[in-house]
Order: structure tokens, then sequence, then C-alpha cells
């Protein structure tokens, strides 16, 4: 038997538990979501539909040849960051893996730096010498962008600890993808935090494939809530296509980190509309599920109808905000596309600190 | 017949230790299993058991002596239906090996740096050698070897200390000057440090700053990163390099890489330190030495030092430096004293070799425990008409190439002495500088003497074959002097 046969054969026993780990049967919306005031709706539209509109440009850069190198579009699971940021405060810290420029966009940085980093220019956050994949902001309290999976969980509980040290009440909010929680280091940072009570909120951002693989391929446990019940830690699932649902559960864990109760386990049911990065031909995944994902639980499209059809407003003046929005991507772009290249001698900075006297 | 007990060894790299307490006396029946006599050394207690049955004919070393030589008698053991004055007066001539504890008796480093060529020494003899002598002297102190190069005033006073010392000393300086200095490991805290080296650090700082770690190495070197991304200033701590390949990811990909991955917004203050290399007898898997590894990586300072004042004064400023500092100590090093200046607050640069001994006809360049190896060659060599100069690099990232060249240009010769492997190792790198920028200044190439292309073998008479040997070093310096 040829290898070609073989991993024909792979595949073939592989989909029927993709279909059945798939979007359309999995995906459970909360019955009783709480409630959103109309400014609350009107921010999460606004800020979520800025990442949506951001990731359609860094994909069509990417395409234009703009972009280099790996780029992970956020599209889809936009309710889950924006759900976080809104139950948390300035000075909480974020961290992240490499599907980031929503988590960026999320803390306040600026569309303009966030992707002129992505276009490898001078005026990106890390002066183009990150890329997608390795952008920070001490300011934003965003400590990155990390591209090895999994390494950000065990940073993330450091940046608790610290937080834990200074006793300054911040909270670290620890995001990882499905694929990430079934790394080591995972389990030997929920051990540590849950010893040392630290405050790290760790959102488990199950988009269902990790890479191509499904959860239920690639995990024994696909509750991944369940993952700190060993270490005592807390967790609960959620619906991380309602922005309010994310709110409300993130509240609950912030305020356990905060209180001083130690580490929390939030897993968002999410779902990635695009592929992997740029380069994934997505055979793992029916066409249907996406489509499917995308008419009935759109994060965006469900807050868009609140507004209109619970909060009375007016179509025109969403339209005004989506104007807003992508001026502020076409603006992003424009600058990204014109701003100069590093220059050659920034090959040579930023490699050492000057130590001071 | 008479039975000598001997001071035993409580670890592969034990030298000496004091004689805490007698638990028997002259006269008294022991059988196999009592526990004759507690023993400790600056990093443990233990008790010494006898291992034959006779009468406790007499006590050698009395109790509360400090300084005991591994393997040296302490008591000898009458047999059954043995006179036991005849016996006691047998003075410590016996058969030794009366009583076990922790093992054979250890090769010293004493022993290494002594014979030209004699490492490790006796483990593997019987415990048939009647004529076996003590096998350590019972100090170890580097006096005769001034540095040549001053950094401190004249005039300071010099204290001796322990390399153990001098790095407890820095950190608890470092700690007390400034608040966001911690030090987290295993075993850093109640056990004391595997190594002893954060001896009293708990007492003094509270578990808030020296914070023991659960067994996992990869987590908790990326949680000292994060804390350190995040502005603190953690001292990692691996029991040894060897585990620190569990967490190499934390140290390359998230230490070293993320001030330039961030546009020089997020630097990484952040010491990784403890023993690298062989030991003495612990087999492959612990005896790896990793200066050529974190050599390689831009975005870390790596120092290796030999001498107690290096230690302090270089860990010192690996604690103040902003960015991520790999601080390769030795396990062997650990209990040799050197003097240190009394200062308040002795500080060295980081990325500065130092000429350790002045010679005109080769140049030794070597870093760590291959000074050792180098500094009995010069003495060697020196009985034979021939000067070294003993290069002390101290610092393997960045190197100072000028210190070697500068002195490569005077002797026109130079050898390289290390334990870790040949291959891309730091004699390598030596080498490919001195071809470029001393190219003009050699008569002769450049001979690396390295630990061998093998894992390390557990065998004593194979692990001394793996190390480097003085008789090498020798060799090689008299071969690139054409004699």
């Amino acid at each position: 038997m040829d290898a070609g046969k073989d991993a024909a054969k792979d595949a073939a026993q592989a989909k029927p538990e993709a279909t059945k780990d798939g979007a359309e049967a999995a995906h459970r919306p909360a019955p009783n979501a709480p409630q959103f005031t109309r400014d609350e709706d009107l921010h999460a539209y606004r800020e979520m539909l800025l990442i949506r509109r951001f990731e359609e440009k860094a994909g069509q850069l990417y395409g234009m040849g703009l972009i280099g190198g790996f780029c992970h579009l956020y599209i889809g699971q936009e309710a889950v960051v924006i759900g976080m940021q809104m139950a948390s405060v300035e000075g909480d810290q974020v961290i992240t893996g490499y599907r980031d420029h929503g988590h960026m966009l999320a803390t306040g940085m600026e569309s303009r730096g966030v992707m002129a980093e992505l276009t490898g220019r001078r005026g990106g956050y890390s002066r183009g010498k990150g890329g997608s994949m390795h952008m920070f902001s001490r300011e934003k309290q965003f400590f990155g962008g990390h591209g090895i999976v999994g390494a950000q969980v065990a940073l993330g509980t450091g940046l608790a600890f610290a937080d834990a040290y200074r006793e300054n009440g911040k909270v670290s909010l620890t995001y990882m993808g499905d694929g990430a929680a079934n790394q080591g280091q995972v389990y030997e940072s929920f051990n540590m935090a849950a010893l040392w009570k630290l405050p790290v909120v760790y959102v488990i951002e199950n988009n269902r494939y990790a890479m191509g693989t499904s959860v239920a391929r690639a995990s024994a446990q696909t509750d991944f809530s369940k993952r700190g019940l060993s270490f005592g830690i807390p967790g609960e699932q959620v619906d991380g296509m309602d922005v309010r649902t994310v709110r409300e559960a993130a509240t609950r864990a912030i305020e356990h980190a905060r209180s001083g109760q130690g580490p929390y386990i939030l897993e968002m049911q999410t779902y990635r509309y695009r592929g992997h990065s740029m380069s994934d031909p997505a055979k793992y995944r029916s066409k249907d599920e996406v489509s499917k994902m995308r008419d009935e639980h759109d994060p965006i499209e469900m807050v868009r109808k609140r507004l209109i059809e619970l909060h009375g407003v007016d179509e025109s003046e969403l339209k005004a905000t989506d104007a807003k929005v992508r001026e502020i991507v076409n603006d992003a772009a424009e600058f990204a596309t014109n701003d100069p290249e590093p220059d050659p001698s920034e090959l040579w900075t930023d490699i050492l600190l000057e130590a001071s006297a | 017949m008479a039975t000598d007990i001997l001071m035993p060894a409580l670890s592969p790299t034990m030298e000496e230790g004091k004689l805490a307490k007698w638990l028997k006396k002259e006269g008294d029946t022991v059988k196999s299993g009592d526990v004759l006599a507690e023993i400790e050394t600056d990093k443990a207690t233990m008790e010494v058991e006898a291992i034959d049955e006779g009468v406790l004919a007499k006590i050698l070393i009395a109790e509360g002596t400090e300084g005991v030589a591994v393997n040296t008698p302490i008591a000898i053991i009458a047999g059954e239906g043995e006179d036991v004055a005849a016996a006691a007066a047998s003075g410590g001539k016996g058969k030794p090996n009366g009583a076990a504890q922790g093992g054979q008796p250890a090769p010293t480093p004493d022993m290494q740096a002594e014979g030209l060529a004699e490492k490790p020494a006796p483990a593997a003899k019987t415990g048939d050698d009647a004529q076996r002598a003590p096998a350590a002297p019972a100090t170890i102190t580097n006096k005769a070897k001034e540095p040549v190069m001053e950094e401190f005033p004249a005039g300071t006073e010099m204290v001796t200390m322990t390399v153990r010392e001098a790095l407890r000393d820095a950190m608890a300086e470092e700690m007390r000057r400034d608040g966001d200095v911690f030090i987290m490991g295993e075993e850093v805290a109640e056990y004391q440090g595997a190594y002893k080296v954060t001896q009293n650090l708990l007492q003094e700082f509270g578990a808030r700053r020296v914070v023991d770690t659960p067994i996992t190495e990869h987590g908790f070197a990326g949680i000292g990163v994060g804390a350190a991304l995040s502005g603190l200033k953690p001292i990692v701590e691996f029991m040894t390099f060897n585990f620190a390949m569990q967490a190499i990811d934390h140290i390359i990909n998230s230490a070293a890489k993320t001030l330039y991955m961030s546009g020089g917004q997020l630097g990484c203050p952040i010491v990784f330190r403890g023993p690298n290399g062989a030991a003495a007898r612990v087999g492959a898997q612990h005896s790896h030495d990793y200066a050529a590894w974190y050599s390689n990586v831009p975005g870390l300072k790596v120092i290796a030092p030999y001498t107690a004042s290096d230690a302090k004064g270089l860990l010192k400023a690996a604690i103040r430096d902003p960015n991520p500092v790999i601080f390769l100590e030795n396990e062997i090093l650990y209990g040799q004293s050197f003097p240190v200046p009394k200062l308040d607050d002795f500080v060295l640069p980081i990325g500065k070799a130092r000429v350790h001994r002045q010679g005109s006809d080769v140049t030794i360049v070597s870093f760590a425990i291959g000074m050792t190896y180098a500094l009995k060659a010069a003495q060697a060599l020196a009985e034979q008409g021939i000067e070294a100069e003993v290069i002390d690099l101290r610092t393997i990232r960045p190197m100072d190439t000028d210190t070697v060249v500068e002195s490569v240009k005077k002797t026109g010769r130079c050898i390289t002495v290390e334990e870790g492997f040949p291959q891309s190792g730091i004699g390598a790198e030596i080498v490919a500088r001195l071809m470029v920028d001393a190219f003009d200044y050699l008569d002769a190439p450049v001979i690396r003497i390295t630990g061998k292309d093998v894992p390390m073998p557990y065998a004593a008479n194979l692990e001394k074959l793996a190390l480097p040997s003085v008789a090498e070093v020798v060799e090689a310096a008299k071969s690139v002097c054409y004699k």
C-alpha cells in the first residue's frame, strides 16, 4: 500500500469525527443571555466591527503581497476578546498566542501601528522587527503576540506572579487556543497558579480546530473547562459567539482572580471563519459548517440585530459607525502601505539594553 | 582484624566536612546499622552508620573537628574476639571502610588540580587498599593566584570565601538593594538550596522573595520570564543547567528575543543561574557543559566565572543587567576558596576577560573550571622554562576578543581549554576570531583542548579520559612552542 493511499484512508477515517465535532452539532447558544444596555451593545458592535474589518483588510493586503510570512486572522472570534475587555479594568494584562491582532485592537493599540507591523514598516509597533505574531505595548499592558504554541501560558502566569508580588490588584488575562491547551507547560502553569493563588484568568478560545486537527482528534478531554479540575481551578464553558455571555462569565472569573482566590478557566466556544493561516486549504471542515456558523451565530450580526430590534437604533446610525470603522481601517492600510521599511541600521538595534550605571 | 572507619563523602563533590558529633563512645559495642556519628558539610548533615560488628576501639577524630578530609580514618573498630587495646594502637592503619555513607569516596577538585593528570581519583579502588592515604588536604585555598589586573583599589582588605558563599552574598546584597529582585527555583527556600547556594536567603527575605517551585522547569522558567517582562528582576535557579533543557524554549524564544521582536519595548531583566558542566561521576545527563549553546544566541549574556571574586562581582552585575543573563556555575568550584575584596558594593563589568597569569611564550585561554587545568599546566610549563599567559574569559558572551588578541600579539601562540565538546565549542569560536584578528601574529596553529566528543561516561577511568587533563594542556602548549 503506498503512502498516498494511507493518507487518503486516514482522511476518510478522520472525516466523520470532524463532522461530529463540527460547529453544527456542538454550538449551543446560552439560553438566557444577560442583556446589554444600548450603549454597551453599541460599544461591543463598534469594537468587534473594527476587528472584523481590520482582519478583512489584512487578508486583502496579504493577498496583494504587502504582508508576508504568517498571518492568522481572528474573524469569527471577535466576541471573545471584546467581552473579556468589557469586564477588565485598566492595568490588567493581556497576553495571547499568534492569532493576536484582535487582542491588540481590543486593548486599545492603534490600527496604524498594528497594520504597519504586519507590512513590516518602521511605524509598526515593533518597528517592523516582530511581524504578525510579535507585537507588544507596555502602555496598553499587552504582552504579545507569541509564536510558540503554549509559551504564553507560562508567561501570562508570570505576569500574574508579578501582580501578586506587587499586590497591585491587577489580573492577567492569559489566552490560548484549544491546541495550546494540550501543551505540557499549560499544566505546569495551572499547578503553580493554583498553588500560589495567582490572579490569572485562562481564556481557552476553543475554535474547534488546532490548525487542521479537530478537538475530538487531539483531545482526550474535550471539555476544556475541566482542564483545571485536578488543580482545583474552577472553570466554565461559555458561548463565545455571544459577547454578553462572554462578559458575564469574564466578570465572574476576573472577580474571582482579583479577590485572591486564584486562577479561573473560561472555555470560550467560538469559531474561526477563515483558515488557520492564509495558506490553509481548509479541507478538514465543510463549507456548510462555516456558512451555518456565519449565518446563525455571527457575533457581530447578533449585536446589530439587537441594536435595531431591541434598542431601536436607526439603521443609518449603524451605517455611520460602519463607515467610521472602514475609515480607520483604510487609513491604517494606507499608512502601512506607504510607511517606509525600517532603516537598515535597525538590524543592529534592540538586541540588548544598555546597562544603566 | 581492626577496621578503620573513614570520613565518608556525602556527595560526589564533597571534599571535607565537620565531624559534628559522636553517638558512640570508645568501648561501646556496635553492630551493623548503628549510628556512630553525625557529620556535616556546608551542604548537608548525615549519619555515619556501622556496617561491621565489633567494639569501637578508638576515636581518631574528636567531635567538633572541622575540615576533616574525605577518607580520613575517624575511628577504629576491633573485630569480634580481637584485642581492643591492640586494635586501638594500630593507629588508623587498619582495613578501611568499616562504615558506609553516601557511596564511594569522591574525587576532589584538588586531586584534579594537584597531580598533573590525576582526575578523578581513587573511587574505583577496592576497600582492601590498606595503604590508601587520606584523599585531600583539609582546605583548598587558592592563595598564590593574585589577579594580575586589579579591579579594586590597591590595599583593599581581602577575605577568603568559597564560590558558594560569594554567590550567596551577591544575591543577598542585590536583594537588599532592590525589592524587585527575587529568587525562584527548586529547593531554593526551605531546603536552603540543593547545593546550599541560597543558604539563609529565606530567613532574611521571606517566602515572598525566595520561592520554592515544583519540579517543572519549563513552567517556572516561563513564569520567571513573564515576571521579568512585567518589570521584576527574577533570579531563576536551575538545580543544574542540564534541567534547563526543559526550559530552553523560554530562555531562547521568550527571554532572549522579546526585546528585539518588540522593537525595544520589552526588556527581560532576568538571571538564569545554576551549576553547569561535569561534577564527578554523575553520568551523561548531568554532566553537559552548555556554555557553547547559550553563547550562540543573540539577546543573551553568558557568564562563567572561575574565582569567588569574579562569581560575586559578576553575579551582582548580572542581577543589575537589564538583559537576560545566563550565569554558569560549577559544582566542583562551589567549595573552593579564593580571596574576595571586602567592599560594600563590589561589581565587575560583564564582557571583560582577565589575565590571570602573565607570561610571554604561549597564551592559554579558558574559563570556569577549565581554569584549573590551565593554571596547573602553566605551573608545570614554568618548571620547564615556558611562561604561559593564562586568560580567564569570565564572560562568554559578549566575548572579550581584544584581551585575547593583545596576548597573542605578544606570545604568537595560543591554546584553548574547556570541558565542553569540541565541535562548535568556545575554543572553536576563539580560533575563528584569531584567524581574522591575529592571523599575522600566530606562529603556530591554535590548538583546542576540550572534553572528548562523547557523552560523559560514568566509569571513573572513562570519565577521566573524557575530560581534559593538565597533561594534555601541557603537551599542547609545548607543541605550539615547538618544544
